[in-house]
């Protein structure tokens, strides 16, 4: 019995990457469609209507996970610029840039429907609670972190620049929530808060697939945004000749 | 035996690095002296913006001077490392024996000394001019100090990462004023607090830990950012 291996390592070169991250995102990014279309079929129509909230709810099926995936991209982010950092990779940093416009994306995607939210149950678009504070500190980090690697014209050297960068934010991002989160309590009495009222199975469920549709669709993107910058990178390479023609 | 010689021998860089600094700064006042006037400008903009009346000042006095007291010190941040940058002896920093983590501790602390110390002399002229009493001014002068030498030293990752790149000073701002967070929620808030009967301690305590913690991460960052940027 011989098993197979696999050289996991081949894939750290661009080239190798570029191929198996081509092959790859059409699945994630049709799991991410189909998850979607079940979790949002599960949202609108069979999940009941909220007994305080009315109809209004239905937007936390968009809003929880973005704001899930705005956090868990930055760390996943920091972690491949670190990995970059720590064995001088380059696909690692690809993959840290690849990240960031969609972790930039999600963090909106979760103030804009916070504010769709806010209007009926809150009577505001905004109010300075410790999470939407906070989201829009992390919209902020990501916005700087793709400033930074912007105005860096050696690629390798914005990658360094923006793994310093978002290590030091990811240091940060617990010691900002935990500020902005006291400064609330001292500021502003209790707000609104979701807890309390137990989630129907079928919101839960609604709203599980939906966390996993945005997962695949972050995977995707990354792959195919990956895929771009390994070609803009690597283009005067002769197999990016072949893979374009 | 030689440990302890070794040591005394990174003070004496570190003395040295500082002297240098303020020397420097000397011969150029006006670095020193534009922070000082931009901080006196920003803040008397608010009541002009926000109208005179004196309870609404009272209440807004901490926050709006601990903002421009950030503003104005982040001003100053980018030549940390700039000019020694232009003319070749930050490469000789990174060259030297010394650890450079040192190195850049020391650039910090003068940041703090020349333009973090001048704000916090100067920030009770201005907290008299928005009717703070004599306790809210000493507390504010309090945090100010346990503050400032946290913005110089998180700056100073700001300063090293945007060095020689396009556009440096927006970019600066806009890296590091997410970072300055926490210490502008505590820094402002202590004085609230104690108008508010809370007791400022737990304030002053936090801004403490943000101190150590800036202090043992901050030359780490900054060092690796400024070996990058002289690659």
């Amino acid at each position: 019995m011989k098993t197979p291996v696999i050289h996991w390592f081949k894939f750290a070169s661009p080239q190798n990457f570029y191929h198996l991250a081509g092959k790859m995102w059409p699945w994630f990014a049709a799991l991410a469609t189909l998850l979607a279309l079940v979790g949002l079929w599960i949202a609108l129509f069979v999940a009941p209507i909220d007994a305080q909230q009315g109809q209004g709810y239905r937007i936390i099926f968009v809003h929880v996970p973005a704001s899930q995936m705005a956090m868990f991209i930055y760390l996943v982010m920091a972690a491949w610029a670190g990995l970059g950092l720590a064995f001088n990779t380059r696909l690692s940093g690809m993959m840290a840039s690849a990240l960031a416009p969609t972790g930039a994306l999600f963090a909106f995607l979760s103030l804009l429907t916070g504010a769709l939210w806010g209007k009926p149950m809150w009577g505001a678009w905004w109010v300075w609670d410790a999470r939407l504070t906070s989201t829009l500190i992390l919209l902020f980090l990501y916005l700087g972190f793709m400033a930074l690697q912007a105005s860096i014209d050696d690629p390798r050297r914005a990658d360094k620049a923006g793994a310093v960068l978002a290590l030091v934010g990811a240091v940060n991002v617990p010691i900002i929530y935990f500020s902005v989160k006291w400064w609330n309590t001292l500021h502003q009495g209790a707000s609104v808060s979701l807890k309390g009222s137990s989630m129907a199975s079928t919101m839960l469920a609604g709203m599980l697939i939906m966390v996993l549709a945005f997962w695949m669709y972050a995977i995707a993107m990354a792959l195919l945004r990956v895929r771009n910058i390994i070609l803009e990178r690597e283009h005067h390479a002769e197999w990016v000749k072949h893979a374009v023609a | 035996m030689s440990q302890t010689v070794k040591s005394i021998g990174l003070i004496h860089v570190m003395l040295a690095v500082l002297k240098r600094e303020v020397a420097l700064a000397m011969r150029q006042k006006g670095e020193v002296l534009t922070p000082l006037v931009f901080f006196m400008v920003i803040a008397s903009l608010f009541p002009l913006g926000v109208g005179a009346e004196s309870s609404l000042l009272l209440r807004m006095a901490p926050g709006v001077l601990w903002v421009s007291a950030l503003l104005a010190a982040m001003l100053s941040l980018q030549r940390m490392f700039a000019t020694d940058y232009a003319d070749g002896s930050l490469e000789q920093m990174v060259l030297s024996p010394t650890p450079l983590g040192l190195l850049v501790l020391a650039k910090a602390l003068a940041h703090f000394v020349l333009s973090g110390l001048p704000l916090v002399l100067m920030a009770p002229v201005l907290g008299l001019q928005f009717g703070l009493d004599a306790r809210a001014l000493a507390i504010l002068m309090l945090t100010l100090l346990l503050g400032a030498p946290s913005l110089s030293l998180i700056g100073s990752i700001g300063a090293a990462l945007t060095l020689g790149v396009r556009g440096a000073g927006v970019l600066l701002s806009l890296l590091i004023l997410p970072l300055y967070i926490p210490v502008l929620i505590f820094g402002a808030g202590a004085v609230e607090a104690d108008a508010a009967g809370v007791g400022f301690g737990g304030h002053l305590s936090l801004l403490s830990a943000l101190l150590v913690l800036s202090l043992f991460f901050s030359p780490f960052a900054t060092a690796a950012a400024l070996r990058i940027s002289l690659e």
